[in-house]
Order: structure tokens, then sequence, then C-alpha cells
């Protein structure tokens, strides 16, 4: 069965999904969230939400949907109307993380399965300037576009039990930090002291969707220096403007 | 002035939840919320509560709980032998509780959860707008003995009931779960399909508040698909053919096939079995 895209099916009868083609790319990525903000936005009213993929949108309902088909032409109209050349205007922010061994679990086996060097994992990693595709999996969790082909490895055949909070990770193609320790299949190579969730705040994710992320490396000293000024509310996130 | 109530025993698994948190999936957090809708409404609509006032979700065993002061409390749901201080007490009715009294459970009859109101709810810390318990977003997500719970006190009051509040309880023991196709419903062959009609599922014991997973496996070649939106009642295909059924607390996006996607009705019926209990799904109902 082949799908015509954008496609429109519903989740029931109080969702609607919207599908851009299977695809993970920085194009479709932009269109997804381009079009995400206007349905927000012309919308309001009548959603409790919309949540995104990498090429996917579910929108979820206030109400039942009366006529599903109705209310798909109404959602392709507003698509179409959204201006998908346009810049979407994010933050980039600079995340610490400690590379050293006692957190990257897994930096050993990335090694000597792609043959680099510590040194060049590191800097491989910190290089790129990442896209906040969407947060899912666990609350805050992040999941990152843009890795450099040479880090790109399979997930554990078998998860660990338990992945430490603030455990930055690799899952095939994607890279990501555990918001909070829970069980995990991504290979380990260092860990962020930064909170990526609290649920005090509003919104509870300073990050969002469509930012852009890049990583700086520091020692362990510096790593739990930041810890005490989290734990203190002093620590400030490094961010900019990014148009991109 | 708020009252106590006091956890002499937690029961099995036992939690605070309101219908859920809403707008805080794009945050990856989950909805989370009453596993059975229908019956935690109707006990607060017993009470005069708004239909979304923290109740109490019990599973399966219930909890030995002490009031500190009096108030009106009503159970719905399963049906799990209630008791006030030894005597036993109804469903679907208004109960007047004194200073002290004790409330018990005994045999489960049937249902899995039962929900237990209380006048102007139970009071607990909102945290992202909700009072529903989850792990990692509340500091608590279950009963434990010793636990305190609060609620405004109030003078005991005459027969609250509303006469005219129909209670259905059949959906409890209804074994047709009514369905939409999901997503990737049409990557199934017909004779794929023709089996989701026709074949009985059975509850596995892997069964909790994020998914109900079924015994019998659906053999297939789907292939995975790239990490997509999920919602409670959507129903994943694994590779290995296991059909897991997302229920309130699951996540916001999944990488399985979405095969179907059971209403609303359907998630309130299927909060209501026990492992070994069997199912059939009606499909697809497309307007």
């Amino acid at each position: 069965m082949s799908k015509k895209y954008p496609f429109f099916s519903p989740m029931g009868d109080k969702a609607i999904l919207i599908e851009f083609g299977p695809e993970i790319s920085e194009i479709t990525l932009q269109k997804v969230l381009i079009c995400k903000k206007h349905i927000e936005i012309i919308r309001s009213k009548e959603i409790v939400e919309v949540i995104n993929t990498y090429c996917s949108l579910l929108i979820t309902y206030v109400c039942t949907i009366e006529n599903v088909y109705n209310e798909f032409l109404a959602l392709k109209s507003l698509i179409s109307e959204a201006d998908i050349g346009k810049n979407i205007n994010s933050k980039l922010y600079h995340i610490p993380v400690c590379y050293e061994e006692e957190f990257g679990l897994d930096l050993y086996l990335l090694a000597s399965q792609n043959k680099l060097s510590i040194s060049e994992i590191i800097d491989l990693h910190t290089s790129p300037i990442y896209t906040v595709c969407f947060i899912g999996f666990l609350p805050g969790f992040l999941y990152l576009g843009g890795l450099d082909k040479k880090l790109i490895i399979s997930r554990r055949s078998t998860p660990r039990m338990k992945v430490e909070k603030g455990a930055v990770g690799i899952g095939e193609n994607q890279t990501g930090i555990y918001p909070k320790s829970s069980p995990g299949g991504w290979q380990i190579i260092g860990n962020s002291p930064v909170n990526f969730f609290d649920k005090k705040e509003l919104p509870p994710c300073q990050i969002l969707a469509g930012d852009k992320v890049k990583f700086y490396s520091v020692k362990k000293q510096e790593y739990l220096a930041i810890i005490d000024e989290m734990d203190n509310s002093n620590f400030q996130l490094k961010s900019e403007n990014y148009v991109g | 002035m708020l009252a106590k109530i006091q956890v002499l025993h937690p029961g099995l698994y036992t939690s605070i939840q309101d219908l859920g948190r809403f707008c805080f999936g794009k945050f990856g957090v989950p909805q989370s919320g009453v596993m059975d809708s229908y019956s935690a409404k109707i006990a607060n609509l017993l009470l005069n509560n708004s239909e979304d006032a923290p109740v109490l979700e019990i599973t399966q065993m219930g909890p030995k709980l002490q009031f500190s002061e009096a108030t009106i409390i009503s159970i719905c749901g399963a049906f799990i032998n209630p008791k006030l201080n030894g005597n036993d007490i109804l469903n679907h009715s208004v109960i007047a509780v004194k200073k002290d009294d004790v409330l018990t459970f005994g045999k489960l009859e049937y249902g899995c959860r039962a929900y237990v109101a209380i006048f102007g709810g139970f009071k607990v810390d909102l945290v992202l707008n909700s009072a529903s318990w989850y792990e990692g977003v509340t500091n608590q997500f279950k009963l434990h003995k010793g636990d305190e719970l609060y609620f405004t006190p109030t003078a005991p009051l005459g027969n609250q009931h509303h006469s005219g509040l129909k209670i259905k309880t059949d959906y409890i023991k209804e074994m047709v779960i009514p369905t939409f196709k999901g997503p990737e419903f049409d990557f199934l062959t017909k004779a794929q399909q023709q089996h989701l009609h026709s074949a009985c599922f059975t509850i596995d014991k892997k069964n909790n508040r994020m998914a109900v997973q079924l015994e019998e496996p659906l053999e297939n070649d789907l292939k995975a698909i790239i990490t997509g939106p999920v919602l409670p009642g959507t129903i994943q295909l694994t590779p290995s053919g296991n059909l897991i059924v997302l229920m309130r607390d699951c996540q916001t996006t999944g990488g399985y096939p979405r095969i179907l996607q059971i209403s609303e009705e359907g998630i309130n019926s299927l909060s209501q079995k026990l492992a070994g209990d069997r199912i059939k799904f009606i499909l697809p109902i497309l307007k």
C-alpha cells in the first residue's frame, strides 16, 4: 500500500495524525514544525495539543471530531497556507557533557567498533549543531538529529536495567540525554549535569522541539561544580538566538 | 483545615488520579489519569463533586484506610466487597463516614479497578495542572503504609444520591472492545485483518497502567516505523507478534506499527480486565 503525503488519518475519535513522508530529514522536520505552529495558533480553541515527531503531527482535540473528513479538508488547507519556507525562530543551547570514562560506559566499545580514538569521539560529538526534533520517550528526553555518521552505532542487544540521569547516549543515528534514570538501550558516552525537565516550571522543559543544541566537553571537577550550581538554581544554560 | 486519612495498608497498587495531565505530551509527559474514566466520573457525580475531582484508584486488592473526620464517600468500578468498620457497604451509593471509621475491602468479585471518591475530592498538590500520580512527575506514584491522604472535612450530609443517575456496570465484564483502524492497519494482510476481527485474545500477566499485553501473538512481517506519536488506546504490534495495548501512563511516542486504536469506552472496559480474561475486537468503526 502506498500513501500520498501529507497523509491524514484519524487516531480514534479525538485525534488526527498527519504524516509528512517516511523519512528523517531536516527539510521534513522544518515542514512539520512550521505546520505545527500554524495549527496551534489557528486552532487553539478546539485542540488539546499538537505533538510532533520526525515526520508526523498528532493533533488531539478537546471534543469528539464530528466529521473527520471535513476536518481533514480544513487541516489540508491550513497546511497549504503555512509558510514552509519560513525560518523558525529558535535558540541554540550550549550543553556541558563530561566524557570521562566513569560516565562514558560504552566509549571503548564505540572506539573499537568504529575505529576511533576517545578524543576523536569527543570531537565528533561536540562539533555539530544538533536539532531538537521532538521530546518523547521520557519527560524531557530530547531526540537530537545531526549525529556525525562516524558515530553511528546500534543499540545494545539487551537494554540496561538502569541508565543514570544525565547519561548521553547514541542509538543508531540519534543522540540524546536521559533526563532521569531509567531502563535504556542506547550506548552511553558521557553524562550531562544539566536538568532537562523541571516539573515545577511552566513549561517544564526550557529547550523545545525545533531548538538547537551544541555540546561542550567538561572535566569531572567542572561537572560537579555545575551540579552544585543546578542544586542551588544558580546555573544558567548558555543560549543565543539561532537563525538557520 | 484539612482532615487526614491514615493509610493502615496500601493495597496492591493504589494511587490518586484525576482525568489526566493534558497539554504536556509535547514535553514527553504521559497523560496518566484514571484507567476507567467512566467509573471515576460516576463516583464523583454521586457526591456532587466535579467529575474530574481527584479519586483513589484501587487495583484488585483494596487498602485499609482510617478517617480522622466525618465525610461522605462513594465507590464505583470493580466490586471488591468494601466494608466500613467491618460492615458490608455497596458500590454506587453515598456512604456516610464518621470520625475514626475504617474502610477495608474483601474479595474481588468482578472487574479490576475500583474508585473511591470523597466529598470535595482528595487534596493533593497539582503538578503540571494535574493531581494524577506518575513516577518521575509526582513525588509519589503509589500508596505506602503510613502515608496520609487529605480531604476537607464536612458535617454529615443527607442522602445525596442523584435519583436521575443511571449507572452502567455491564461494560466492566464486556468482552467486546470497540476499535478504530490504526495508522499502520492497512499494512496488514487481509488474512491478518480478518484474524483481528474474528479471534479472541487473552489478557497477559504483563498488564499495568502503562500497557496491557495480549497472550496470543499475531505473526507478521511489518517493518518498524520511524518513531511516531502514540496515545492511550493505541495497539502496537511488535516484530515477534506481541500485541501491546497502550494505557493511560504510556509514553508519547513509539516505533512499533500502530495497528488499532481502541475507543475511550474500550479503554475503560480493558481497565477492568484481569490476566486470563478474554476479549474480542470489533473493527473498524469509521464515521
